[in-house]
């Protein structure tokens, strides 16, 4: 077979990169080796239209134990002789195809990452975006990508925690499945992924190779087009029971002092964690592939190295050990095979029955040795003429307030998710402190060291949309700001950076400014980015998704008896609003969802402002003068007082502000607000520190009743109705069908 | 009394069992691999627990390769012996299985795994709040056998309402006669759906399950009920 410049672009390489890779080998690559640097250099293993951006990211701290980006996920020190290990990554090409399998093999992917620097994945998280919920597809899109997240999560036995979800157009076909794993690891108990010492046996454990899978990182590097179901054989199958198996298998191993280096097989399988392993240590590997394990015969060289089956990890172990390490896999009832050995030459040699297949300097396929770097081409995109045309005054002031309140608690973006959590485990671990008393970030508890972490996971892409500055920016001040108000202290983040096409300037553009918000606010929060994962091509012929970079954030909460939590306690406590208040409405689920307008700009937004706010926040908690606190996100005001009333079904009675529009002021989603609710006994303690902040009393909480300016607007009951049965109602039509599919 | 807390390939909810029954029951507890089956340490006074978890990846159905495995023959013949054995979600499956209770565990009947807080009371109508986490605990057994369970006081546990009404509204998974736990004629075998070992810490905000296993350990082994 003659290998040309066409047989790379059917590879997803251009042809540069094809006259490349002829440089760097000194001749024309086989075919297997071409394989191989089309998965090592495809987008999502060499982050080569991403890099130069990510560099410009804060990327160190004093917590800060490993660097960014040099192992499978970031790990910061929580204290008392323990850290914890987090990431978050996307699924969502796989996702777009087969929601079941791509959701699955996408929390699968994330532990994996977790458990093979030897840390125990204790609470998982995810973020989801998906088209609007009245469309059949979306409804079975979302139905199978919470069976696959709940069908692997529930039966590897680490509990969700917390999560998102929108609803936008612009993610019909593109939806966005983004999970985050957060373990935690002795300190000295870790392990790297790199391979070192001459001689020291490579071992394959873990599930068989097959066929499935194969070319999953390139075809997660390209958009999703009519002829993408056709690559359904680049979805890969997940096995939950082999994964927790192999999670008990490598902590045991981890201990008995035989493993040198470790590596999970994800994206390009064998090709990557060889290369990555190798090219970290300095060092070669000589690897038969004919001794990997197979579930089918006559599997061909790059199809073992692109394979990307789940549930298998590369171990370089120490010469001699072999059979300690062996002994830990049979125990659980896992294959685990010497496939080969560590070199010194710093090649990758792939034989098969003694034949040489692939050949090839590690250093050559990985991202900072030399895999492409590319600058790419950005403009200001033309759509921002018309988000800045937008003023609140093309708006009426509506009148029919209740209603329009009635609306917007039933939009799927806003409703209650319990349709989607009720279907995880979030409570496996026993170590999820929010289930009986939830607040803005999930509190972990860590039973090492009787500490606790707060976690959560934040976009809202459409802010994002509106300014990619901003609302990177806001992203990132979101999820610091729940976990300020759970009453913990953000330590760090991991990043999923979703985005269209990164040849699109406009879609470069949006990257590119994302960015340099987020880092600005990481800056300002020290919360350094340890690592994450891009994902370009979230695009289709119509176009891009919204630009969409998830922020995980983790934070630790030192006295988890004293944590912060977002629901009203006692009838008659004062409510108030802490933060500015302004006459805003853009971009908010109001003016988006009930009034059409696609184009506005982001929300008022101030970087200091936020920090001050959120330094205020924890000032009080620490006081203990306040009894909730909950930030005002989504659906604005409203909104958050019906979620702060529902948890102890009480109400609450506000008036409204003289200087400002009644929409703005129960519907606007400026930023940097907390509401909060204060006993009478703290009261006066309260205004004491609060005096010199922005702080307005808007109400007391009452019964159950809601009113506003004096109007009775029922009972919370009522609205909290309203807002858990809005996704049930939708999805009813999905769940009859696949309930008969079933029978 | 001391426990025994199962690991099979795939228990999920060993770890928090033992948690409980060491650090919040203060109970002496001894994890058991589910490849051996000596059980030589434990008398009749000692418990044995199934926890819950996907036992063997349950891909067959649940609780039904567990069924097989060499320490549930010895668990079996312990129970025979008047052993005590409490098996909890997956272990309530795998009870069935093994024929030491009655009925079986179905998928529930929205077809849809379920984890969330409930209400359940035991047979003096004392109402706890309880967590539940799983696709198949829909209880079933055909009627002459409910009625024997019902005639001998073996249904423990039903799920209700915060009150403590027996209604539709209440069961989340459309078992017979809303039952979430049952025992065995001799009391010495008892099963439920519902997880009293994530209700034991005040730092998770509910610890029902504490009362729960009291219940278990002193009023129902010990024939009060």
């Amino acid at each position: 077979m003659e290998i040309t410049a066409k047989t790379a672009q059917q590879l997803r390489l251009t042809e540069e990169e094809f006259e490349l890779i002829k440089e760097k080998l000194g001749r024309t690559p086989n075919f297997n080796e071409l394989c191989a640097f089309s998965g090592m250099w495809s987008e999502h293993c060499s982050y080569k239209n991403s890099i130069k951006w990510l560099k410009t990211l804060p990327r160190e701290g004093s917590r800060m134990l490993v660097k960014a980006g040099e192992e499978n996920a970031g790990l910061m020190d929580i204290g008392d002789g323990y850290g914890v290990v987090f990431k978050i990554e996307s699924h969502n090409h796989p996702s777009a195809i087969e929601p079941f399998q791509g959701a699955a093999t996408g929390v699968g992917g994330i532990h994996r990452d977790i458990f093979t620097m030897g840390a125990r994945p204790i609470a998982a998280l995810n973020s989801l975006r998906f088209g609007n919920l009245e469309e059949a597809k979306t409804q079975h899109l979302l139905a199978g990508v919470v069976h696959g997240i709940g069908h692997y999560g529930n039966c590897f036995g680490v509990p969700t925690v917390g999560g998102e979800i929108y609803f936008e157009d612009c993610y019909h076909t593109n939806p966005l499945v983004n999970a985050m794993s957060v373990g935690i690891v002795k300190a000295g108990k870790t392990v790297s992924a790199t391979a070192l010492g001459e001689g020291n046996p490579v071992m394959y454990v873990g599930s068989a190779t097959g066929k499935d899978g194969i070319g999953g990182a390139s075809f997660a590097s390209a958009d999703i087009t009519a002829e993408s179901t056709e690559e359904l054989p680049a979805v890969q199958v997940g096995d939950p029971f082999q994964e927790k198996k192999l999670l008990e298998a490598c902590l045991e191993v981890i201990e008995t002092g035989a493993v040198v280096g470790m590596q999970d097989m994800g994206a390009a399988g064998i090709i990557c964690s060889t290369a990555e392993m190798s090219a970290k240590g300095e060092v070669g590997m000589r690897i038969d592939l004919d001794k990997v394990p197979t579930r089918q015969h006559h599997m061909k060289a790059w199809e073992l190295l692109l394979s990307e089956s789940q549930e298998r990890m590369l171990l370089v172990v120490e010469k001699g050990k072999e059979d300690v390490v062996r002994k830990v896999f049979d125990k659980w009832d896992l294959e685990s095979s010497v496939i080969g050995e560590v070199t010194t030459d710093g090649l990758l040699s792939f034989y098969i029955n003694g034949e040489l297949e692939a050949q090839i300097p590690a250093q050559e396929l990985v991202l900072g040795g030399g895999a492409p770097q590319y600058n790419r081409d950005f403009r200001r995109p033309a759509y921002f003429d018309k988000i800045e045309n937008f003023d609140i005054n093309q708006i009426e002031e509506p009148k029919n307030l209740k209603e329009l309140a009635a609306q917007l608690v039933q939009l799927p973006s806003i409703a209650s998710k319990r349709w989607i959590y009720n279907q995880y485990d979030s409570m496996v671990g026993t170590v999820n402190a929010s289930t009986n008393n939830p607040s803005d970030a999930a509190i972990v508890l860590v039973r090492e060291t009787g500490k606790a972490l707060a976690v959560t996971v934040d976009c809202n892409s459409r802010y994002v949309y509106a300014d990619p500055y901003k609302g990177a920016m806001i992203a990132v001040s979101e999820a610091a700001r729940n976990i300020v108000c759970s009453g913990g202290q953000p330590l760090g983040v991991t990043n999923c950076l979703n985005f269209g096409n990164p040849f699109d300037p406009e879609v470069y553009y949006q990257f590119v400014n994302a960015i340099k918000g987020m880092g600005e606010a990481c800056r300002k929060f020290d919360t350094p980015v340890t690592g994450g994962n891009v994902s370009f091509y979230n695009q289709n012929p119509e176009g891009p998704v919204y630009p969409t970079p998830t922020i995980g954030m983790v934070g630790l909460v030192e006295h988890p008896g004293k944590k912060m939590t977002l629901n009203f306690k006692t009838e008659g406590d004062s409510i108030f609003i802490i933060g500015h208040m302004k006459d805003d409405i853009n971009c908010s689920e109001y003016l988006h969802k009930l009034k059409g307008v696609e184009y506005s700009p982001a929300p008022y937004f101030d970087l200091e402002e936020e920090y001050d706010l959120q330094h205020k926040i924890s000032e009080l908690i620490k006081e203990g003068v306040i009894e909730s606190a909950h930030d005002l996100s989504e659906g604005g005001l409203f909104i958050t007082l019906c979620e702060s009333g529902f948890t102890n079904e009480l109400g609450f009675t506000v008036r409204t502000h003289k200087d400002l529009r009644k929409d703005a002021f129960l519907f606007g989603e400026s930023q940097s607000r907390v509401v909060v609710s204060v006993s009478p006994a703290h009261f006066e303690a309260f205004e004491n520190t609060i005096r010199h902040f922005p702080h307005y009393e808007i109400g007391i909480v009452s019964t159950g009743k809601v009113e506003i300016d004096g109007e009775e607007w029922g009972d919370i009951h009522y609205w909290k109705e309203l807002y858990d049965a809005s996704i049930e109602k939708h999805l009813s039509k999905e769940i009859e069908s696949e309930a008969l599919g079933m029978l | 009394m001391k426990f025994g807390v199962v690991v099979f390939p795939g228990s999920n909810c060993d770890r928090d069992m033992y948690n409980a029954l060491v650090h919040d029951l203060n109970q002496e507890c001894i994890m058991l691999w589910h490849k051996d089956s000596d059980l030589s340490e434990f008398t009749t006074e000692d418990c044995i627990v199934l926890p819950g978890g996907f036992s063997y990846g349950d891909y067959l159905r649940t609780g039904a390769i567990a069924r097989f495995s060499p320490i549930m023959q010895s668990i079996i013949e312990f129970a025979k012996n008047g052993g005590k054995v409490l098996g909890v979600c997956n272990g309530f499956q795998i009870l069935c299985e093994s024929h030491l209770l009655p009925g079986a565990l179905l998928r529930n009947n929205n077809q849809q795994y379920v984890c969330k807080n409930l209400y359940i009371k035991d047979v003096q109508d004392k109402v706890y709040k309880i967590p539940i986490a799983h696709g198949e605990g829909r209880y079933y057994a055909d009627d002459a056998t409910l009625d024997i369970l019902e005639k001998n006081n073996q249904v423990l546990f039903r799920y209700c309402d915060e009150k403590g009404n027996l209604v539709p509204e209440a069961n989340p998974n459309g078992s017979v006669r809303n039952i979430a736990g049952i025992c065995n004629e001799t009391r010495n075998v008892f099963g439920m759906m519902p997880h009293p070992e994530r209700a034991c810490s005040s730092l998770l905000g509910n610890t029902d399950g504490r009362k729960i296993f009291e219940i278990l350990f002193s009023e129902v082994m010990e024939g009060v009920i």
